[in-house]
């Protein structure tokens, strides 16, 4: 089918929900029920899993009919559910029972899903993880700690790499699982940030039981299904925003018209260059959602991340200077969990303190130009000192 | 081509993917280096036969001259994808000046025998223009026209000085902007007619002429009144301008292959450089100009085409994005290839005198960035802004 026959398909399908779904009068939960039943979910997955097998550039084409309708945006509501969970169930989940089990609640919001990847010990080198998961007939039991875990209190399920072969090479003895946040031996605690808030959690697992039938892929095939997790993680953070002038540059150009009295030709140029810098990564979002193709996100995706995320430090760097002796008070420091995922979207300063993450979450900046440099350019990996190892034998620290 | 104006912003069409192999094997044939480097230090500077082919066999010259002006009625993304092309190799020929600015100018300007004799041999490749309008920042300003014409006859003499006019060394056919009696208008002179004095210059960047022209009482023909003539200097510019920065794509895009296959294969501490993470990240971030560039010239390339976008910004956000990204990749190129980069014998400085040169012309991009600033930045609202916590 030609790519003008499948994005009127989804065009109508698209109209076709907001007609008997009015998304300004039903409840979100169902409106975005139909649009799982629709196939609008992701239009790139296949039909009944909440898409309708066309090519995933032809997103963009629902999204606009339905958020134009006043639909809400379902990456913001259940953001790892959407951007990072739902492309991974949908390629490694054992049958296809499971992943209707799974896909549909997603999609609604109903459940919250979570990660648990990083852990104290591995950060950017996540590959050396150390929570273990031990066979037990039909079942596997987990022991580690993960930390940085968005949404873990209010979170069902989650994915969880776990190590379980500690004799083997650190990439070959990981394997990938679904964990029941809400079962025993999972303990979920706060972790408060520069910011004074607990945006992020540490999670405990002592005994957790897993079915073998949540396992993801095979035994020991554990890396190999997070970097679908990854992929999708790195370009739904770098793909998001797409009208010229939103997203965090809008802060400061309405900052900058709301205090003509700050005004200086220095920071006039600076903001240019910042909102040019925004505008350029906003048409290349563009341009590789135009072009792309039924197949997964590649590495490029990496380049949103990293501008994004480099772009935001700039962006509330520029607002502070701006403002000069007004910008170093603060407002609240007293420890809060966050109840919403754009919780943090506070007063400017915390904005500006919270940005400091963005350069290590989903990837370092560090991280993002090896990718680009190896995978996109092709350039040779660096030494590894832990290569061919078995995992026990690395050290630590 | 003429369907393909409805082709959706950043998706080239298979007969575009066609021509973009056709541009670059006759680039690669015709523009090797041993070629550039052979021509840029000869007269005219360009092979004049192969010009001609560019023309006639090929007919990527005038992509976008409409059929009922002779043309082959495709679109600027056809030529853009063209001149992208021609710049990957520095294609030492007038693009600039005939290609860029004075067949878009002749497009603009209302029809006339004037304009049907000089459109049909440019689009050919049989002569070459340049353009003798001195822009201001990319943009015309009348104010700024050294140039005066008066009648003579039916037609009409210039007397006057033009500085630095790229490709005019070479050109056959002129296009002047000449302040005449009842204000601005755009003029044809004939470049070996009496009157017309041409002063070649050293240019930093010999594989891309300049030459400044003095006129004394040159004959010249009207091609665009004062009632029109802004408006089409102004179109020319903005898609000279648009043009220029794909231009500044296809070098950069050169560039960072070249780096790239450079940073594999050298070897030093016994790996290759590309290896290291210092020049693997210098790598990922030319990488990142780069398809920032792309975005924004292309944006602008189907912009101007289609109207989704102001031209005036749409141009000023490619240039001021292609020219420091060529500039940057250029100047890294030469830095990642360590001593043999700063070498005469090496490429590298061709095409880092090519960047600066593009850098300079129709704006720096600087000026484009105080015009996006005086668009973008002076219109914008203050609703929305961050609360500000106060203690």
């Amino acid at each position: 089918m030609s790519t003008a026959a499948d994005s009127s398909r989804v065009a109508d399908a698209a109209r076709k929900v907001v007609q008997e779904h009015d998304p300004t009068s039903v409840p979100t939960r169902e409106f975005l029920a139909a649009c799982f039943d629709a196939g609008l979910s992701w239009v790139h997955f296949p039909e009944g899993l909440g898409g309708l097998g066309v090519s995933r550039g032809l997103q963009s084409v629902a999204d606009g009919i339905l958020q134009d309708a006043g639909g809400p945006v379902p990456f913001a509501l259940n953001p790892i559910g959407y951007g990072m969970a739902a492309p991974t169930l949908r390629e490694h989940a054992r049958t296809d029972e499971l992943k209707r089990e799974w896909l549909r609640p997603l999609a609604t919001t109903e459940n919250i899903w979570c990660q648990l990847f990083s852990e104290p010990g591995a950060g950017s080198d996540l590959a050396g993880l150390a929570t273990s998961a031990v066979r037990d007939g039909d079942e596997w039991v987990v022991n580690g700690q993960k930390v940085w875990t968005s949404l873990a209190h209010r979170a069902r399920w989650a994915l969880l790499l776990a190590r379980t072969d500690p004799d083997a090479p650190k990439h070959k003895g990981l394997t990938y699982f679904v964990v029941d946040m809400q079962g025993p031996g999972v303990e979920t605690r706060p972790l408060r940030q520069m910011t004074g808030q607990a945006e992020f959690n540490e999670v405990y697992l002592n005994d957790a039981r897993i079915p073998d039938a949540h396992r993801l892929g095979e035994v020991g095939d554990g890396w190999r299904v997070a970097m679908t997790t990854l992929m999708n993680e790195r370009s739904s953070i770098g793909a998001s925003g797409s009208r010229r002038g939103t997203g965090t540059i809008a802060d400061a150009v309405a900052l900058w018209a709301s205090r003509p009295d700050l005004h200086t030709p220095v920071l006039e140029d600076r903001l240019t260059k910042l909102w040019l810098r925004a505008e350029a990564q906003r048409l290349t979002s563009e341009r590789s959602r135009a072009t792309a193709t039924v197949g997964g996100p590649g590495p490029e995706g990496s380049v949103g991340k990293l501008v994004g995320a480099e772009l935001n430090q700039q962006v509330y760097e520029f607002c502070m200077d701006l403002l000069g002796p007004e910008g170093i008070l603060y407002d609240d420091y007293t420890m809060r969990d966050m109840e919403r995922t754009d919780d943090w979207r506070g007063p400017l300063q915390q904005r500006f303190l919270r940005s400091r993450a963005n350069t290590i979450e989903g990837g370092t900046s560090e991280v993002l130009r090896n990718i680009l440099g190896e995978r996109v350019l092709g350039l040779p990996g660096d030494l590894r000192a832990d290569a061919g190892k078995p995992w026990k034998e690395i050290p630590r620290g | 081509m003429a369907d393909q104006q409805e082709t959706r912003p950043f998706v080239f069409s298979d007969e575009q993917r066609e021509l973009r192999t056709a541009v670059r094997k006759f680039a690669a044939d015709n523009a090797d280096e041993q070629t550039v480097r052979r021509l840029m230090e000869s007269d005219p500077g360009f092979d004049a036969k192969a010009w001609t082919r560019l023309g006639s066999e090929l007919g990527v010259l005038g992509l976008s001259v409409p059929e009922e002006q002779g043309g082959v009625g495709g679109t600027l993304v056809d030529q853009a994808v063209a001149v992208e092309e021609l710049g990957a190799t520095l294609y030492p020929g007038p693009v600039f000046g005939t290609v860029a600015l004075a067949i878009p100018a002749l497009v603009a300007a209302s029809d006339g025998p004037v304009r049907s004799e000089l459109l049909g041999p440019l689009v050919e490749g049989t002569r070459t223009a340049a353009v003798a309008v001195a822009d201001r920042a990319g943009a015309f300003d009348p104010a700024a026209v050294t140039v005066r014409a008066a009648r003579a006859g039916d037609d009409w003499a210039l007397s006057g000085t033009v500085e630095r006019v790229v490709d005019a060394a070479a050109a056959d056919d002129l296009l002047v902007a000449a302040t005449g009696p009842d204000g601005v208008a755009l003029f044809a002179v004939d470049a070996t007619a009496g009157g017309v004095e041409r002063t070649p210059l050293t240019t930093l960047d010999l594989t891309r002429r300049q030459a400044t022209l003095r006129f004394t009482d040159a004959p010249a023909r009207l091609l665009a009144g004062p009632d029109e003539a802004e408006r089409v200097i102004g179109h020319a510019l903005v898609v000279g301008s648009v043009l220029l920065a794909v231009e500044q794509v296809g070098a950069s895009q050169h560039l960072l292959d070249l780096t790239v296959e450079y940073a594999k294969g050298r070897l030093q501490f016994g790996r290759p450089i590309g290896s290291f993470q210092a020049v693997k990240h210098r790598l990922a971030d030319m990488l990142v100009d780069l398809e920032h560039a792309r975005s924004a010239a292309y944006h602008a390339v189907w912009a101007l085409g289609d109207g989704s976008d102001d031209p005036a910004l749409a141009a000023s956000i490619a240039q001021a994005t292609c020219s420091e990204a060529f500039s940057r990749i250029a100047a890294d190129t030469i830095q990642l290839h360590g001593g043999i980069g700063f070498t005469w014998e090496y490429q590298a400085q061709l095409y880092y005198k090519r960047a600066i040169t593009d850098a300079a012309l129709l704006g720096s991009a600087e000026q484009h960035r105080a015009r996006i600033a005086r668009l973008v930045l002076d219109t914008a609202s203050g609703d929305g802004a961050p609360s500000i916590a106060t203690g």
